[in-house]
């Protein structure tokens, strides 16, 4: 992992110290509202509706066993006991006073966290694949470059006013494990021909309420120019990107007004113009080499043989052979796994995690797992390096606070933003609905197979609804809630947009209507075909017939 | 017995900690709805510019106006997302 050097720690004490004096500014009433709140703001405070909520970056989605006991520290000591994993791979405080957040950022800088960028018109927290440096499928671990890109891009100067904020993702396998194609600027890490690395460009990814897909804008980038690319990418977006309408300024908008012909030719305009300035931002194999000694794979023992042990624990054990079946992932290294946590028990709130849960998994952490864990954009924590000979003791541990649930993949791992129960935006709850489903279909979950349901509380699709095989957008309307319906979405490297099924549904009825959708699925499909694979094959009409007609 | 929400009052958040709280007349706030001060439309604005008044440190961040009435003698907004600021979340085991 990269570790803070000097310069890191002092910027972030000097940080918190600019902020605790703001705070207390506030408090005394020196400050207003208005000219505070963009101060919180930039420091990752929120107010929603119970209480400030505080927004904690998780970089790259990778956490040490010294961060998750930090932000265990913060859940007892200055919360009600639990964080909240989100869909950006970050954590969520939902009860915080004011007036602890001071000592709260400081604490969190003493393990090398913040909340800076987490708010904002700004470079929000780049987001990867959480089996970075573990997927077989992998061409590199894509970790180094994203912390070449948040080294980069942490208080840009040119890039601390831009229209709207900014997400990044990267993915360096052939699976796309990070939703790539649905952020503002998503990097596909490749070789070309001559084996060189370099990166798929794409501009213009995005939920909320204008849904899309990003499109390629340049299909190679060699390594070394990435920085300098990247740079004319958001000058493009910086002075074209529209700042007159809050809805239309993100850079899919752009990109969908100009077209992705005029967009990449924009760009190219762009980086053609910079000159000298691509030398100075060049990403030199000494840059890279240096960053990558922070990522080095960590020192594996020969586990060579750990394949006979594990396949006879899974034999004598059938609630132990279904838990690695679906919360265990192939791994580079002989004789290792990445082993998924499930944070969806069902009828538990989604991504939730109690202090005492944060610990157990840092002391796994540390035991099994070289001291480190990963956050999935599924609301998710990976252990990645797990001997296979320790996976039977770490699922036993993981038992004892309700971490073992069988079901990464499956219809009960629900994706929910916090909705109307926290959210100050949302129009309807999320997580209760998610708590339904979950409970409803964990009865039925193996034969349904694997089913990404996924559920927003509003238009902003926090919850990335859009992108489900099966997604519920929550609506007001009439002061009662409602759930539009889509299917057929996807996040992978065939991400699709989910189509709206008809009308929206009455809250009362849509875990019903779901499990009328699942069943047609069970009807339709052939030969274990997933669920959009199905959807892509038979069309929209027969579910359109189960959710509407068949009542 | 529910009666209609044509009643209005005053809600926030508390400064220091972010609690929700309600305007109870007299630069009093409380985070308990039924002590809230409750008044005809018509008084609306009225009750509006009395809870923002006051010197700085204000209490309450963000004071606004929202409609209830009362149900079986207990104070309750109209609207689901107040009915949730007051008496939510509404999680099954949200530990609050």
């Amino acid at each position: 992992m990269y570790r803070y050097d000097q310069f890191d720690r002092r910027f972030l004490e000097e940080r918190v110290a600019q902020y605790r004096d703001q705070v207390r500014r506030r408090l005394a009433g020196e400050l207003s509202e208005d000219e505070f709140r963009t101060l919180r703001l930039m420091n990752g405070l929120y107010l929603q509706l119970h209480a400030y909520m505080l927004r904690i970056s998780i970089p790259y989605g990778t956490l040490s066993s010294a961060q998750l006991r930090g932000l265990a520290a913060v859940a007892r000591r200055w919360d009600k006991g639990y964080g909240h994993f989100t869909t950006r791979q970050n954590m969520q405080f939902n009860w915080i006073r004011l007036e602890d957040t001071p000592d709260i950022l400081a604490h969190l800088a003493t393990v090398e966290m913040h909340g800076i960028q987490t708010s904002g018109n700004s470079f929000r927290n780049i987001t990867t694949d959480p089996l970075a440096g573990v997927a077989d499928d992998e061409i590199e671990d894509p970790r180094p470059y994203c912390e070449i890109i948040r080294q980069w891009a942490a208080l840009h100067p040119e890039f601390s006013y831009l229209p709207r904020k900014f997400k990044f993702a990267v993915s360096a396998a052939a699976e796309d494990r990070a939703a790539v194609k649905i952020h503002d600027l998503g990097l596909y890490l490749r070789r070309n021909a001559q084996g060189e690395v370099g990166f798929t460009v794409l501009l213009g990814g995005g939920l909320g309420r204008t849904p899309l897909l990003g499109q390629v804008v340049r299909d190679f980038i060699p390594r070394r120019e990435l920085l300098a690319y990247i740079t004319a990418c958001l000058r493009v977006y910086n002075e074209f990107g529209r700042r007159d309408n809050l809805h239309k300024a993100r850079v899919k908008i752009l990109v969908q007004s100009l077209g992705i012909e005029k967009m990449r030719a924009a760009v190219e305009a762009e980086y053609a113009a910079m000159g000298a300035e691509k030398e100075a931002l060049a990403l030199t194999d000494e840059t890279v080499a240096a960053m990558k000694r922070f990522f080095a794979p960590p020192a594996y023992e020969d586990a060579a043989s750990d394949g006979a042990a594990l396949r006879r624990a899974v034999a004598a054990e059938p609630a132990f052979a279904r838990w690695v079946k679906y919360n265990t992932q192939a791994h580079q290294q002989p004789g290792h796994a990445a082993a998924l946590i499930s944070l969806k028990p069902p009828g538990r709130p989604t991504g939730d995690c109690s202090a005492e849960q944060m610990e157990l998994i840092a002391d796994l952490a540390d035991q099994l797992s070289f001291g480190e864990a990963r956050v999935t954009h599924e609301q998710n924590v990976v252990l990645p390096h797990v001997r296979q000979s320790a996976l039977y003791d770490l699922w036993m541990r993981l038992g004892t606070l309700g971490l073992a649930t069988a079901n990464v993949g499956l219809a009960s791992d629900i994706i929910a933003c916090p909705g109307l129960d926290y959210c100050s935006l949302a129009t309807a709850r999320s997580i209760p609905v998610a708590q339904d489903l979950a409970v409803l279909l964990a009865r039925r979950e193996e034969e349904i197979g694997k089913l990404a349901i996924k559920i927003s509380g509003c238009i902003n699709a926090c919850g990335h609804h859009h992108v489900g095989d099966i997604g519920l957008l929550g609506l007001e309307k009439n002061g009662e809630e409602h759930y539009q319906i889509t299917i057929g979405g996807g996040d992978r490297e065939d991400a699709a947009l989910g189509a709206i099924a008809g009308p929206a549904v009455p809250g009362a009825q849509v875990t019903a209507a779901v499990e009328r959708l699942i069943d047609a699925y069970l009807r339709l499909r052939r030969d274990g075909e997933a669920f959009t694979a199905t959807y892509r094959r038979v069309g929209m009409t027969p579910f359109k017939e189960a959710l509407y007609v068949a009542r | 017995m529910a009666e209609a929400a044509t009643l209005q009052l005053v809600t926030a958040n508390r400064l220091n900690d972010g609690k929700v709280i309600y305007f109870a007349g007299n630069g009093a706030w409380s985070a308990a709805i039924d002590k809230a001060r409750l008044v005809e439309a018509k008084d609306g604005a009225a009750l509006l510019a009395e809870a923002q008044a006051g010197p700085a440190p204000h209490p309450a961040v963000a004071p606004v106006l929202i409609d209830a009435g009362r149900e079986n003698g207990r104070v309750v907004p109209a609207t689901l997302r107040e009915r949730i600021r007051a008496f939510g979340p509404t999680i099954s085991d949200h530990r609050a």
